[in-house]
């Protein structure tokens, strides 16, 4: 077949002409199939989009249609994007594991005419609500399974769509010019996607990108950690992400490299490890998980092996971050670092999927200091980047060298960046949202009319010109001496010790900073055991005087950390106690996603607030419960409260000079 | 738009319209003096799934034990897939077209899914040992030709994730899933699934429900099994027999069964 000449590079499909030009027979996407890995070229993918969209057009998609997209990473569902966009139409890629109800709220509010499900599942889902949308006429179905028995007027399969596309492309050679005049007419103004983002507070909102937002984001990532077509990625995050959207779409297509799906969401380890890809993402959960896992693998392992990778971690603690950094480092460190990648760094990249990485990235929640460091240590190439679906993603990125586990990079080419006078980061730039669909009033709030964008977050700019993300704008408060108070930045400092779960800081409009703390009855389950402390329960370790020992030092910890950062500083926290009971969803103090309900906990624990500040060393209390069956009960205790010794300032004046 | 509940006169018609797959003519069978089971008739429909209930010690296992030829019963003529029985060995059920799977899983602990699968399919392979052990050639090629086979149950199942994992360290409710996979790999005309759901807790048995009711549609699988779990037996079966005692004392669809005051006494107990 012909693929014509060129068709301009200012939309996506524009961009898949070029690609099936020039990268013909280069690998597009890879799936996994009955075990083994299917690939797709770029030629062989331009022809799969266009007998799709085709089809879709012979069903009546047309220009400015929305099309829902329904299902987890396949390389069938990636294609409807392009397939719908040469058509003028908008795809609306959506949350697979949302319920019922949830879809409906988003192709209702988006007059979607069009669905494209994964399976069974998917179609169920759409078709129980589909009394409730009646704008939607046709579905279509990628994986037939079970699906033999249902009424098929406004069913299709996409293998069917495919054929009918195709038949009407051989029958009719006028159709392929004209098809192929539709995607030259495509604009860079032009809408390319809306995204619903998954909104913890209130309904999703509905973000549109034009091609021009994502093209220059996307275009500057690939400079900026130069991503070319032998990049190879694995897409295992939600499609309706605007962070997969990104990197296994709109990069992908742009910079012509390789997306790997894997067979199922269970499987995405052992496929990664298969596939070994260059590029990749993961959310800092991702990281620690697997870190763990090999902990607690090499706890198993031989005494010897043991001793190997003890004394060579220790030593890739020392030297690997400077190697990768490319700072000056002797010859006799480079030839033992390298003995140390023979013997355990090569094998345990290996084992994660990580032996190829050039770049990988983590965002979305604060990483681990020592986490980060473990992976750089190693030789991986880990960066930390920060974004939002309002941006297509790319506000700030680590360039290469410059890496520090606390920050988030430098501002991206052509975005700026700016803190508010209340703390927020605001930013502008060609790669900013053209607005929420159909909701004037929250596009208003959140972009002002000179095109700056606020973020939510409360941040700041270091001595570096690395930006640093605090808190939530919303939550961070003052201290009664005026100093800043940011209750989740130094909850993240104490959840980095694994003995701790979880913890709530108090300290807005109070004279200091007094903090809850609940253990983890995991880590320090298993310290007891070692130690041969007993215990009966949860509450009883809490209190142990050994427990409140370590915290102690944790705590400690933290306030001396807090001192180095002279805008954190007067935050130190001044008193605390280990919670006597864990913090549960079942009794509302933390949402179904594991986040602390910070006001609730407040009113609920309000004796013990009262006597925080009231400077008592110990209180009853009463606390009432939810046990898992349902059944309703109380549980007592007297809680221990423990003074802190706080530290100086050390360094006063540097960010005295940078704010003002 | 999703197919409608059928009426039970539908239900019954599409019954009656299925050819015989498996017939039992008054089946005794007694070990010594015991009377496992007594004078049993009924018989399996293609295409269909068939329950077979009662409380326990009812001789629900047995029935399967004869019909896959393990146990030989004393009496009774059963004919499968219109050929008269004689004797007969689970091997030659095997080849016939019966598989089945069995009340506590019975895996190969060390084995991964995948090999547990293959298993399934050695009665299928036509090489001798010697080919197999070279893996050259034809035996080579009857190898893939097997596996592709077995990856294909794997997808229909869904459990790529543990093709490469000892069977012996899966939760139960997987353990089940593979022993499902098994059976199927020997491409049966009638699988025997005794207690598919025993020790399941609710999600693993909606998933087995889901997988079941997709071998008899999409494969077309006829089904025969036991199972406890009154709801799902009533929701996935097409016709229901209730032993007691070794006996019949009630056959038919699910509505009627249900009704059935013979079928409650023994549920319930009666007062004497």
């Amino acid at each position: 077949m012909q693929v014509p000449p060129s068709a301009g590079m200012d939309t996506f499909p524009q961009l898949l002409i070029r690609n099936a030009r020039d990268w013909a027979d280069r690998p597009a996407y890879r799936e996994k199939d009955l075990g083994i890995w299917q690939s797709w070229t770029w030629l062989e993918v331009f022809e799969e989009v266009r007998k799709l969209s085709v089809g879709l057009k012979s069903l009546g998609c047309k220009e400015g249609d929305k099309v829902a997209v329904l299902g987890a990473n396949r390389p069938h569902l990636y294609w409807v994007f392009a397939a719908v966009q040469a058509l003028g139409g908008i795809p609306i890629p959506v949350y697979a594991d949302s319920v019922a109800e949830e879809i409906a709220y988003v192709l209702g509010h988006a007059e979607v005419r069009f669905a494209v499900a994964e399976d069974q599942e998917q179609v169920d889902k759409l078709l129980e609500m589909s009394e409730k949308l009646p704008l939607l006429e046709h579905v279509i179905y990628e994986n037939p399974k079970g699906l033999r028995d249902y009424d098929h007027t406004r069913l299709h399969r996409y293998l069917t769509v495919q054929e009918a596309g195709q038949t009407l492309l051989d029958n009719d050679s006028k159709l392929a010019d004209e098809w192929l005049q539709r995607v030259k007419d495509g604009k860079r103004e032009d809408l390319a996607v809306i995204l619903y983002t998954s909104g913890t507070t209130g309904r999703p909102k509905g973000v549109m990108l034009t091609f021009n937002s994502l093209m220059v984001s996307v275009q500057n990532a690939n400079e900026f950690d130069n991503l070319d077509e032998t990049a190879d990625t694995v897409a295992y995050l939600p499609m309706a992400w605007v962070g997969d959207h990104v990197f296994s779409y709109a990069q992908c297509i742009t910079a012509g490299y390789c997306v790997n799906c894997p067979e199922g969401p269970e499987t995405v380890s052992i496929d990664r490890k298969e596939i070994a890809p260059t590029y990749m993402f993961a959310p800092p959960r991702v990281f620690e998980g697997m870190l763990t896992h090999i902990m607690v693998r090499m706890e198993d392992a031989g005494k010897m092996k043991k001793k190997l990778f003890d004394y060579f971690l220790g030593y890739a603690n020392q030297v690997g971050e400077r190697i990768l950094n490319g700072e000056k480092v002797s010859l006799f460190e480079r030839m033992k670092y390298a003995i140390g990648e023979f013997c355990v760094y090569g094998p345990l990249k290996n084992e994660m999927g990580f032996s190829r990485v050039r770049v990988a990235y983590t965002a979305g929640e604060a990483i681990g200091p020592e986490i980060f460091k473990f992976y750089r240590s190693i030789g991986l190439n880990l960066k930390q980047l920060y974004g939002q679906t309002e941006s297509s993603v790319f506000i700030t990125s680590q360039p290469d060298g410059q890496i520090y586990a606390d920050t988030v990079g430098v501002p991206m080419q052509d975005v700026e960046v700016r803190i508010a006078d209340n703390g927020e980061v605001m930013y502008r730039s060609p790669g900013a949202f053209l607005g929420y669909y159909k909701n004037d009033d929250a596009t208003k709030d959140t972009k002002t009319e000179d095109g700056w964008v606020h973020t939510g977050d409360a941040g700041m700019f270091l001595e570096n010109g690395h930006l640093k993300i605090i808190d939530r704008a919303k939550d961070v408060g003052k201290l009664n001496d005026g100093s800043m108070f940011a209750p989740k930045y130094i909850e993240n400092k104490l959840k980095f010790f694994p003995n701790i779960k979880e913890a709530v800081t108090f300290g807005n409009e109070r004279d200091y900073v007094c903090a809850f703390v609940n253990i983890d009855l995991v880590a320090v389950g298993n310290w007891a055991e070692r130690n041969n402390i007993a215990y009966a329960s949860y509450q009883e370790l809490a209190a142990h005087p050994e427990v409140y020992k370590t915290i102690q030092s944790h705590v400690d910890q933290v306030n001396k950390d807090l001192a180095d950062e002279p805008m954190m500083a007067g935050a130190q926290i001044k008193r605390f106690l280990v919670l006597h009971k864990e913090l549960d969803p079942d009794d509302g103090e933390l949402t179904r996603t594991q986040k602390v309900r910070r006001k609730f906990v407040a009113d609920r624990y309000a004796p013990l607030i009262e006597a925080f500040y009231a400077g008592e060393t110990s209180k009853h209390v009463v606390t009432e419960v939810t046990f898992e069956d349902g059944r309703q009960g109380t549980i007592e205790a007297t809680v221990e409260i423990r003074d802190m010794e706080t530290y100086n300032v050390k360094t006063v004046s540097a960010i005295g000079e940078a704010a003002e | 738009m999703s197919v409608m509940d059928p009426t039970l006169e539908e239900v019954k018609r599409k019954a009656e319209g299925r050819e015989v797959l498996l017939d039992l003519e008054n089946v005794s069978l007694s070990f010594g003096g015991v009377k496992a089971i007594t004078n049993i008739s009924f018989n399996i429909k293609k295409g269909e799934i068939r329950a077979i209930i009662g409380p326990n010690g009812a001789g629900k296992t047995s029935m399967l034990n004869v019909i896959n030829g393990f146990y030989q019963p004393q009496e009774g003529v059963i004919t499968f897939n219109g050929e008269k029985r004689r004797s007969m060995k689970p091997h030659l059920a095997v080849s016939q077209g019966i598989a089945r799977t069995f009340q506590n899983v019975a895996l190969f602990k060390g084995m991964s899914t995948l090999d547990n699968i293959m298993a399934g399919r050695a009665t299928r392979m036509k090489q001798n040992m010697l080919w197999q052990m070279l893996y050259w050639g034809p035996a080579q090629r009857e190898e893939i030709e097997h596996r592709k086979k077995v990856e294909e149950i794997i997808d229909f199942l869904e459990i790529q994730h543990i093709r490469r994992t000892p069977v012996g360290t899966l939760p139960y409710g997987l353990q089940k899933r593979v022993e499902l996979a098994r059976a199927l790999a020997m491409e049966p005309e009638l699988l025997l699934l005794d207690e598919p759901m025993a020790g399941m807790n609710l999600e693993e048995k909606e998933d087995m429900s889901r997988f079941i009711l997709d071998v008899n549609d999409q494969l077309g699988t006829t089904i025969a099994l036991i199972e406890h779990d009154m709801g799902v037996v009533m929701d996935l079966s097409d016709r229901v027999v209730v032993l007691d005692y070794g006996r019949k004392i009630a056959d038919g669809v699910p509505e009627e069964v249900q009704s059935n005051p013979e079928v409650i006494d023994a549920y319930l107990g009666v007062s004497h």
